[in-house]
């Protein structure tokens, strides 16, 4: 039984011993019979390519060179799903066969490590759909709506081809690569390719980012609730409601999941419609008309108790309602986009793309775009998400291509759909919602004024249009609402209402908006504070083992509080900054995920080095240069940069010289206070961009260590030491695709005639 | 009509297996497969796992 019945591939030393049970039908298609099909190309599969490809071409043609006075949604999503089916297809398939090269006659972790809970093989359909909701949350859905003050090209171009050649790219490998690893997490294989040096820097700059991208997450939330009566009750509704939730499947109906969820859809629907209820009473707008401190600090609290609670009671029945909310909003804002069809008068290149005073971020388009658009083209976020639950649920190893690169594609989408959304609205309309208050006064006419003073093309917007806009969402203003989850709300409400309703129901699809976005963030912060504690525990731990002990009390509550603290301080920075926190801090969060990024793919370089796919290594190494120089320049910007708006540093050191001069305003503080409250921040906000940059051209640097020693020993003929579990052979089968092929077809009717005894679980325990 | 009923059933369950409401289930054949002697953890003993160990074992949510 030395001999493999199916084909040989380009597979390491140990796949070699992999001993196939002969009363079995293959666990792989035939290698070249697959070989041989995908190479065949009938009449109708290049009928159905080139038809792709000219629909791609005319509607990139469409959005990219006619650009007419205004430019129909449609072609939008058209560029965008022309453009991924073409990359899933042939680019993809590249990376497949020269750098991760799966194999079928391997069993995955869920099947040799099966226990039923962790570890479980999950149809690959059902996979994706769940894989996608763990990845997609709301940064794909305020990135876009900031970089929008650019104009809709530079975005649409970034998310789109940065998806293809970046960030599925990265999904797809940290995926696979922790797959062979039994689903080990991004930290632990940063410390087995990278050394102690690398992998302790990857693990601070991890910790480190994950505070600021939970901090700015909340500012998000507090930006949206911020003076908002209806907001502010329906979203405060979602812990009751979360909490029943949590009562009812842990002692009365355990495990009814679909159950409890759909009780929970309706109450939270309830909670939407009753804010409006509640926030027109007068009792209701005084009591829950908080400000902007006042929410945070809420927050704070909130994230402390939410952060030691047990998971059952609040976690997971919020993640339940999250999951519900995010499939249902997603398809439901594609379907509207497609019915609808807004027509885009937003142009290709705003004013603002060639200068770097833009008052929603400031900075030039590059590196600036490229950071403040992170998820959905590229994010290193999930990085933590690719290496954590996922591969221990995959059943074939040739489904990760589909799972990882296919379910990245998709959050691109979302961010494609969020960025339509948030263009379709007036663009003066765009700019009062999204400048700092400092800028637009905080009144309607104000506002008005200073937006009509920008000179930009076709914006003439009255204040009327404003306090109407206010008024049809049902909410008091929406001038200077930063953050990018009110325009989104105002964009989705805008479009929705086309679809369902009309004006009567723009208030409702407003909160329905401003609520899904608020339950994903919450989720996020709960989770990433759990998350972060446990980090610093382990890390405490190392010196006090105590430390290490998960369920001690006093350890875990400290360090949760340790944790809110951090977040807690930087959101508050944002909070009370002079200058709106989303203007001085949303490039802080894009160049903290993109660095974390940036770590993932040195990670994924030295791996695929040391697996000496060294005539391809261009796949990663492309994604990681640019990653690499976008968030370097944008870092040392943010460092060294002499103009104020863009450079911390200098910021601080202009607001210090004021000080030291004895001014008592200064820009946008008017109070000495809020000067010496620029001055903090500054320095904070700047040493934080110091840190993070060092820390990720460590990891950097020890990956280039890596790849270059695995170079050198590929030469010699050393050895590569390697850190995949050892090969086990399958004993299952399923297609790696949505729709199998042929061959695929054929082997799957095989497997499906087989004896049930011998079947995968019973035949493992003979 | 059938078939939109098989149609709906077929998307209920999807939707489900994508939520994890399937998770018991599942618990259940993999035990039954594995030919353990013990007899497997009831529904509520196998959520209350579940959850628990999700209290020592925390996963970040995305952003």
């Amino acid at each position: 039984m030395g001999k493999m019945p199916d084909g040989k591939a380009r597979t390491a030393l140990s796949e070699d011993a992999l001993v196939h049970d002969p009363k079995l039908p293959p666990t792989s298609v035939d290698e070249a019979v697959r070989e041989a099909e995908e190479r065949k190309w009938t009449p109708t599969k290049i009928a159905i390519w080139a038809a792709i490809s000219l629909l791609g071409g005319v509607s990139w043609f469409m959005l990219a060179i006619v650009r007419g006075e205004t430019v129909n949604a449609i072609w939008f999503v058209f560029a965008s799903v022309c453009t991924y089916l073409i990359g899933y297809r042939f680019y993809s398939k590249v990376i497949e066969r020269y750098i991760t090269r799966p194999n079928d006659r391997r069993a995955t972790p869920a099947e040799y490590k099966a226990d039923g809970k962790d570890y479980v093989r999950t149809d690959r359909n059902v996979l994706f759909g769940h894989h996608f909701a763990a990845i997609a949350g709301a940064g794909p859905l305020v990135g876009p709506v900031i970089a929008a003050q650019m104009g809709y090209l530079p975005g649409t171009i970034w998310i789109i081809i940065g998806v293809v050649l970046a960030g599925a790219v990265q999904d797809y490998l940290v995926l696979f690569f922790s797959m062979r690893r039994g689903g080990r997490s991004l930290g632990q294989m940063a410390r087995e390719e990278l050394g102690v040096i690398g992998g302790t820097a990857a693990l601070i700059a991890t910790l480190l980012i994950m505070v600021i991208i939970v901090a700015i997450l909340a500012l998000v939330v507090v930006n949206a609730l911020g003076e908002s009566p209806w907001g502010v009750f329906s979203v405060g509704m979602t812990i009751p409601i979360a909490l029943f939730m949590g009562v009812y499947l842990r002692f009365i109906r355990p495990g009814k999941v679909m159950e409890v969820s759909l009780i929970g859809f309706v109450l939270l629907m309830a909670a939407i419609i009753g804010g409006g209820a509640v926030a027109g009473t007068e009792w209701g707008a005084a009591f829950f008309h908080l400000d902007k401190v006042t929410i945070a600090w809420g927050l704070i609290v909130y994230g402390f108790i939410a952060a030691i609670l047990p998971v059952w009671l609040l976690l997971a029945p919020r993640d339940y309602l999250s999951t519900f909310m995010k499939i249902g909003v997603i398809v439901m804002l594609a379907l509207a986009i497609i019915v609808v069809r807004p027509e885009i008068t937003v142009p290709a290149f705003s004013e603002f793309a060639s200068r770097e005073n833009g008052p929603v971020f400031p900075g030039a388009l590059f590196p600036f775009l490229f950071v403040t658009i992170a998820c959905g083209a590229l994010s290193g976020f999930h990085a933590l998400i690719s290496s954590g639950t996922t591969p221990k649920l995959i059943e074939k190893e040739r489904q990760a291509r589909l799972i990882g690169y296919g379910g990245m594609l998709m959050e691109s989408f979302v961010a494609i759909m969020a960025l339509v959304a948030a263009i379709s609205i007036d663009r003066g309309l765009y700019f009062a919602m999204n400048s700092p208050a400092a800028l637009t006064g905080g009144t309607v006419e104000t506002a008005a004024t200073w937006v009509n003073s920008l000179g930009l093309s076709g914006v003439n917007i009255t204040p009327d249009l404003l306090s109407e806009t206010a008024r049809n969402v049902g909410e008091q203003s929406i001038v200077s609402r930063t953050g990018g989850a009110p325009t989104l709300a105002v964009g989705l409400a805008h479009i929705m209402q086309q679809f369902i309703g009309g004006t009567a129901m723009m208030a409702f699809w407003y909160h329905f908006a401003i609520m899904f976005e608020a339950l994903f963030i919450l989720t996020a912060v709960d989770a990433g504070t759990r998350v972060a504690r446990f980090m610093l525990q382990d890390s405490i731990g190392n010196f006090i083992p105590k430390f290490k002990e998960h369920s001690w009390r006093p350890g875990a509550w400290l360090c949760t509080a340790v944790m809110v603290g951090a977040w807690g301080a930087v959101l508050l920075m944002g909070v009370t900054d002079p200058l709106g926190g989303i203007n001085t801090l949303f490039p802080l969060f894009g160049i903290a995920n993109q660095l974390l990024a940036a770590i993932a793919l040195s990670v994924c370089l030295a791996i695929a080095a040391r697996r000496a796919s060294f005539k391809y290594l261009w796949i990663v190494a492309l994604p990681l240069a640019f990653a690499a120089v976008v968030t370097i320049t944008a870092s040392f910007q943010k460092i060294f940069s002499p103009v104020p708006a863009v450079g911390y540093f200098a910021n601080n050191a202009a607001f210090s010289k004021a000080l030291a001069d004895g001014k008592t305003e200064f820009g946008t503080a008017k109070t000495v206070a809020a000067m010496e409250a620029v001055v903090r921040n500054t320095m904070i906000q700047g040493w934080l961009s110091v840190i993070f940059v060092v820390l990720s051209i460590i990891v950097i640097i020890t990956a280039m260590v890596a790849t270059v020693k695995a170079f050198r020993d590929a030469k010699q003929g050393v050895a590569h030491v390697d850190h995949e579990d050892p090969a086990v052979p399958s004993r299952a089968y399923a297609p790696a695709g949505f729709i199998p092929t042929a061959a695929e077809r054929e082997l799957v009717a095989e497997w499906n005639k087989l004896p049930a005894d011998l079947r995968l679980e019973k035949a493992a325990h003979h | 009509m059938n078939a939109i009923l098989e149609g709906f059933r077929g998307f209920a369950r999807y939707f489900g297996g994508v939520m994890g409401a399937d998770a018991y289930a599942k618990y259940l054949e993999h035990h039954e497969a594995s030919g353990h002697t013990e007899a497997p953890m009831t529904e509520r003993e196998f959520w209350r796992d579940r959850t628990d160990r999700q209290d020592n074992n925390p996963q970040g949510r995305c952003c």
